[in-house]
């Protein structure tokens, strides 16, 4: 998953494609449209944030939802009730929150393996549900409106009106470019490198030196704080938060989304969120059993698609080798899990 | 220079009831091959789990010069420079071999946990991964995925990852262990060559491998050492021809 294969068409045509498009598409669409591309990329940055820990750290979290909703929660009890709250000073309160937490469940969550760790994170998931469900201070289960968007003033000029659905697309945009760039970064970098082969065969990693848990709590905050930018803008959005979006459902969203794009690319769980969030526009305005359909259609993507959706693309472009990134010669047998048995 | 002396002083490791290892004393030096040998479930391995980290000693305590380590977690041993081979071969399966060599040397590179710049750009690392590559014999062999070698070259992959740490001692649980002939005779030459710079602790059950490397033998037997010395004197102990050795002693 450390290397892309090196075909021009896929490095540099393929994205710059899509980027054109993305710029091009609120010029070219309904508003109403606009605004679900940016819920597109907005939950497209928590499935990317989630599949650091989950693709390339081997850990099935079920708890970013978690973050991700108190980001939220964040913004609307730092804005004021009718004027708007300071993007500069509530976006870095709420990622730094939503980082703050993950460091904690990490720190006690990453002491265990397996199943367990994903029975763990649900429990903290649901802790902060329940905790934001019960709590007065943030409207219970009602949840708290943001009346006005946050403004980037400097100098007495307000420079974004996210009021503006072409506005917020763009600054969402942005920052999913920016997510993708860090992660890219991340994963090609030493430490990215340590966090696969920690996945892989954490008894090797750990014989040649590397401090497994440091590396794995590193990753599990920095994806927790990506999931909490992910949040706030989504709070953003809809003007409103509410415990549903701190819950195990909106978790198990995410994740469905990363199995669906594929966990073997920074991207993949981009398109994820995409043909998602897509199926449910389309279903959900055909037929009225909608949530049956789309369930059976989600199983036969994975069950069919090891690999993700992204596994199409070779197909249609009649690549020889169907298997994810990888630019040996030889290919690799199907994925074997870690390594358990002891020494 | 790194401290090149492991020291361990009546080291025990119990399972339950089981004493895996019991009062265990040894003692591997830079420039020298210390094999341990001994029947099926002699505690052999427990040995070298013990001086690794992999497990922590019920009682007794291990030295790496002057440091106690007796309860250091096994990544912390190997930045100390300890490193190791595992008796089931314990490699990345789905990087290549360079890869796995690569994170090797990564490991106890200046940054290992960088977070920008690609893996491949310390260039020391990289030299220190080619030259491990080479010393186990798999040079052209770089770039193919690990779990589709053979299982001797899993093996060498391994060894090669070992010296790619560059530890001050090594510890091999049957290093030859599925090995062809050929294969075999390569990775001995290469153990032996690692004397000059390294202590090197071997668990071997090749017996004719273990007298042609071996310094120093110690034999073990539930749990614990029934023999140790110069290896002509050891297979000369009664004890150990009536344990271990059987008629090999008289026939070699
Ligand atoms: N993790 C463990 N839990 C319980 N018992 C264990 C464990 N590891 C080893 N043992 C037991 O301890 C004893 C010593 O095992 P060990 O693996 O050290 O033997 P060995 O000398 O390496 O044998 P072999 O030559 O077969 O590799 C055996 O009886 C084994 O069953
Ligand atoms: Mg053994």
């Amino acid at each position: 998953m450390t290397k892309e294969r090196a075909s021009p068409i896929r490095t540099t045509v393929l994205p710059a494609l899509i980027l054109a498009v993305a710029l091009a598409l609120p010029f070219l669409v309904p508003q109403y449209y606009v605004q679900f591309a940016s819920k597109v990329l907005i939950l497209g940055v928590l499935a990317m944030a989630l599949n650091l820990v989950v693709g390339q750290g081997g850990l099935v979290s079920l708890c970013h939802a978690a973050f991700f909703g108190l980001a939220g929660y964040v913004l609307a009890l730092l804005s004021p009730k009718y004027d708007p709250a300071s993007l500069l000073l509530t976006l870095p309160a709420a990622v730094i929150a939503a980082g703050a937490v993950a460091l904690v469940i990490g720190a006690l969550a990453l002491r265990t393996r397996g199943v367990y760790f994903i029975m763990v994170t649900l429990a903290f998931g649901e802790m902060l549900f329940y905790l934001f469900h019960d709590a007065d201070f943030a409207g219970g289960s009602d949840g708290a409106f943001i009346n006005a968007k946050p403004e980037l003033v400097i100098a007495g000029v307000r420079l974004l009106d996210l009021d503006k659905p072409l506005v917020f697309y763009f600054v969402v945009l942005a920052v999913t470019i920016g997510a993708v760039g860090l992660l890219t970064m991340l994963v090609r970098s030493p430490f990215g490198h340590a966090l696969a082969a920690a996945r892989d065969n954490e008894r090797r990693a750990r014989a040649l030196g590397f401090p497994i848990f440091r590396i794995r709590l590193i990753a599990f905050t920095l994806s927790g704080a990506l999931a909490g930018l992910a949040g706030y803008f989504a709070a953003i959005q809809f003007g409103f938060v509410a415990p549903q979006m701190l819950g195990w459902h909106q978790s198990a969203v995410a994740l469905v989304m990363v199995l669906i794009g594929g966990l073997s690319t920074v991207t993949g769980p981009l398109i994820g969120a995409l043909v998602l969030l897509g199926l449910e526009e389309v279903l959900k305005a055909t037929f009225e059993q909608w949530k049956l359909i789309e369930g059976i259609i989600v199983i036969a993507i994975v069950l069919l698609l090891p690999n993700g959706v992204r596994q199409l693309w070779p197909m249609a472009v009649g690549e020889a080798d169907p298997k994810p990134a990888r630019d040996d010669k030889v290919a690799p047998s199907p994925a074997r899990a870690p390594e358990t048995g002891h020494a | 220079m790194p401290e090149t002396t492991l020291r361990a002083e009546r080291l025990g490791k119990r399972f339950g009831g089981l004493r895996a290892v019991a009062d265990v004393s040894i003692e591997i030096k830079r420039g020298e091959i210390h094999a341990v040998i001994g029947p099926n479930g002699a505690g052999k391995s427990t040995l070298i789990n013990l001086l690794s980290g992999e497990l922590i000693a019920s009682s007794g305590e291990i030295k790496l010069g002057e440091a106690d380590i007796t309860t250091l977690a096994p990544d912390k041993r190997a930045r100390a420079g300890i490193g190791r081979a595992f008796q089931k071969t314990t490699i990345f399966p789905r990087f290549t071999v360079h890869e796995n060599v690569r994170l090797a040397a990564q490991a106890r590179s200046r940054a290992p946990l960088k977070m920008f710049g690609g893996a491949f750009a310390d260039p020391e690392v990289q030299r220190r991964t080619m030259e491990a590559i080479g010393k186990a014999g798999l040079a052209g062999r770089e770039a193919i995925v690990a779990n589709v070698l053979s299982h001797g070259e899993q093996r060498q992959l391994e060894i090669a990852m070992v010296l790619a740490t560059s530890p001050s001692i090594i510890l091999l649980d049957e290093p030859l262990a599925g090995m062809g002939q050929a294969e075999a005779r390569s990775i001995i030459a290469l153990i032996a060559s690692l004397r000059e710079h390294h202590a090197v602790l071997i668990v071997e059950h090749d017996m004719d491998a273990v007298f042609e490397l071996a310094d120093r033998l110690t034999v073990m037997q539930d749990g614990q050492v029934i023999a140790s010395g110069l290896p002509q004197d050891v297979r000369l102990h009664p004890a150990v021809r009536a344990a271990y050795l059987g008629n090999h002693g008289d026939a070699a």
